[in-house]
C-alpha cells in the first residue's frame, strides 16, 4: 500500500479492463516518473475524450457530433445495414472496404447469464429505423461466438416476418492458415458455407 | 498432480487480457474448476471452438495456485451448436449452467455433471418443451443436493393426496397439513412436479399451461430460497 494519491490513482488505474494491480502499479509509476507534459497531455485528452465522446443518435456509434460521419456521409448506400455488437466492430469491417452502407450498433449480445436480454440491447431502435422503405438488406455481423449466434438467431426471427433480405457473415478458414491446423468447428461451418466457383 | 485429465462442460467463459478467456467448467471427476485457456481469442486458436459453453470436451489442465491452465482439449459433444439455433432454448440452456454454476461453488458431484450433459443433451434433442426440462434441470439438481427430499407423501400425516409445496422446506403437504408460506398447487401441480422430478415426458407433455406455469413460479421460488439469490436467466427464459 502507497500513500494518499499514489494510491489512488494505482486503485483507479486497476479498475480498467485487463489491467490488473501489479500493471497498475507499472503504469502509475511511469506516468510519476516521466515528463509532466505527457501525464498532462494523457489527462487533457481524456478529459476531452469524456466531455465530446457521445454515441450517435441513429446508429450508436462512437461520435463527436449529435450523428457520426458515417450516417451524414451522403455516398453510403442507404438500402442496406450491417448489425455489429460494438463500435470497434465497425472500425474492423471499414478497413476491408467491402461494405458502403450504414451500421447499427446493438452495444452487446444477449447473455441471460449476465442479464442481458433483447431489450438491453438496441434493437427496438433497429426496427425503427427498418421501418424506412428504402432499407432492403440487414447484415448481421455479430460475433462468431455463442452469445454472438444467439443474437443472430433472435433477429434473424425477429426480422423473418419483415420483407428485407437478412444475410449473416460467412465463417470459416482464415486467409494464410492451413487446412490441416483449422479446429473442426471451423472447417466444418467452412464446408457448410462453401460457394459454387463455377 | 500438476497435470490432470477430465472430461468437462464449459458452463461459463470470461474474456481475460488481449486474447485469453477463463473459462469455469464442470467437470467429471474434480469439481468445478477455472482455467485459463490461452490465446482462444484469435481468429488462428485451433481450441477455441471446443471451449465455448454447452460444450462438453476432453481436456488436459495444468494445476496452477489460483487459476488452472487448460493444456489440451479434444470435443465430445458440441450441444451449442443446436441449442444456438433455437432462442428458446438458448435462453433455457443458459439458465441450465447458470443453476450448475451456483449449485456446484462450493461442492459437487459427478451425479451433477452428469445432470447438466443430459438437460444440455435433452435441449438439443427437441424432443421436449425447452422450459419443461429447465424445470425438470433445476428440480433434480435440488433433490441431488438435498433440498427435496420426499415429494410422494405429506409431511405432516404421510397421506399421498398432496396439494401444496413449501418453498421453505421443500416437501410438500395434504389439505389440512398445509403450513402457512406453502403454495397451494393442486394434485396436478404437484403430480407435475412428481413427473419432472422421475423424467415421465408423457405426463409432463400432458399438463395444461397454467400448471406448468405455476409450477415454474414455484421452481423458481425455492431456488432463490435454497440459494439465496435467483438465477439472472430466468427472467429471460422463453416460456411455452
Amino acid at each position: 500500500m502507497y500513500d494518499g494519491v499514489i494510491q489512488e490513482l494505482i486503485d483507479q488505474l486497476g479498475r480498467l479492463p485487463g489491467v490488473g494491480p501489479k500493471s497498475a502499479q507499472r503504469i502509475a509509476f511511469h506516468l510519476i516518473e516521466t515528463d509532466s507534459e505527457v501525464a498532462l497531455e494523457l489527462a487533457d485528452v481524456l478529459r476531452e475524450a469524456k466531455e465530446k465522446v457521445r454515441f450517435c443518435i441513429t446508429c450508436g456509434n462512437v461520435s463527436e457530433t449529435e450523428q457520426c460521419s458515417i450516417c451524414l456521409d451522403p455516398k453510403r448506400e442507404l438500402t442496406s445495414i450491417c448489425v455489429v455488437e460494438d463500435s470497434k466492430d465497425i472500425n474492423s469491417i471499414e478497413r476491408t472496404r467491402e461494405f458502403r452502407g450504414k451500421y447499427h450498433v446493438l452495444g452487446g449480445a444477449i447473455s441471460p447469464i449476465i442479464g442481458i436480454g433483447p431489450d438491453q440491447l438496441r434493437i427496438k431502435d433497429l426496427l425503427k429505423r427498418l421501418s424506412d422503405p428504402e432499407i432492403t438488406e440487414v447484415i448481421l455481423a455479430t460475433n462468431p461466438n455463442l452469445e454472438g449466434e444467439a443474437t443472430a438467431t433472435y433477429l434473424i426471427r425477429l426480422l423473418g416476418s419483415m420483407e428485407i433480405t437478412v444475410s449473416k457473415l460467412a465463417s470459416g478458414l482464415p486467409v494464410g492458415g492451413d487446412l490441416e491446423y483449422a479446429d473442426d468447428m471451423t472447417l466444418g461451418r467452412a464446408f457448410e458455407g462453401r460457394k459454387r466457383v463455377n | 498432480m500438476p497435470h490432470y485429465r477430465d472430461e468437462a462442460v464449459v458452463i461459463r467463459t470470461h474474456k481475460l487480457g488481449e486474447v485469453d478467456r477463463i473459462v469455469t467448467l464442470l467437470t467429471k471427476n474434480h469439481g468445478q474448476v477455472r482455467a485459463v485457456a490461452k490465446g482462444v481469442r484469435k481468429t488462428s486458436s485451433r481450441i477455441g471452438a471446443r471451449l465455448e459453453p454447452f460444450n462438453v470436451v476432453d481436456l488436459q489442465l495444468y494445476e496452477g495456485r489460483n487459476l488452472d491452465t487448460v493444456s489440451q482439449v479434444e470435443q465430445l459433444a458440441n450441444y451449442g451448436a443446436v441449442i444456438i439455433a433455437d432462442y428458446a432454448r438458448y435462453t433455457a440452456a443458459s439458465a441450465v449452467v447458470e443453476a450448475a454454476e451456483r449449485f456446484t461453488r462450493e461442492d459437487s458431484s459427478s451425479q451433477h455433471y452428469m445432470l447438466v450433459i443430459g438437460a444440455l443433451r435433452a435441449l438439443s434433442l427437441k424432443e421436449h418443451a425447452s422450459d419443461q426440462i429447465l424445470d425438470s434441470y433445476l428440480l433434480r439438481a435440488l433433490a441431488i443436493s438435498g433440498w427435496i427430499t420426499n415429494i410422494d407423501q405429506c409431511q405432516g400425516c404421510a397421506s399421498t393426496e398432496t396439494v401444496s409445496f413449501s418453498v421453505h422446506s421443500g416437501s410438500v403437504s395434504c389439505q389440512s397439513c398445509t403450513m402457512p408460506g406453502s403454495v397451494r398447487l393442486g394434485v396436478d401441480g404437484i403430480s407435475h412436479i412428481s413427473a419432472l422430478l422421475i423424467g415421465d415426458w408423457p405426463s409432463v407433455g400432458r399438463a395444461n399451461l397454467a400448471t406448468r406455469a405455476s409450477v415454474s413460479g414455484v421452481v423458481a421460488g425455492y431456488l432463490q430460497w435454497q440459494l439465496e439469490r435467483g438465477l439472472r436467466s430466468l427472467e429471460h427464459v422463453e416460456r411455452s
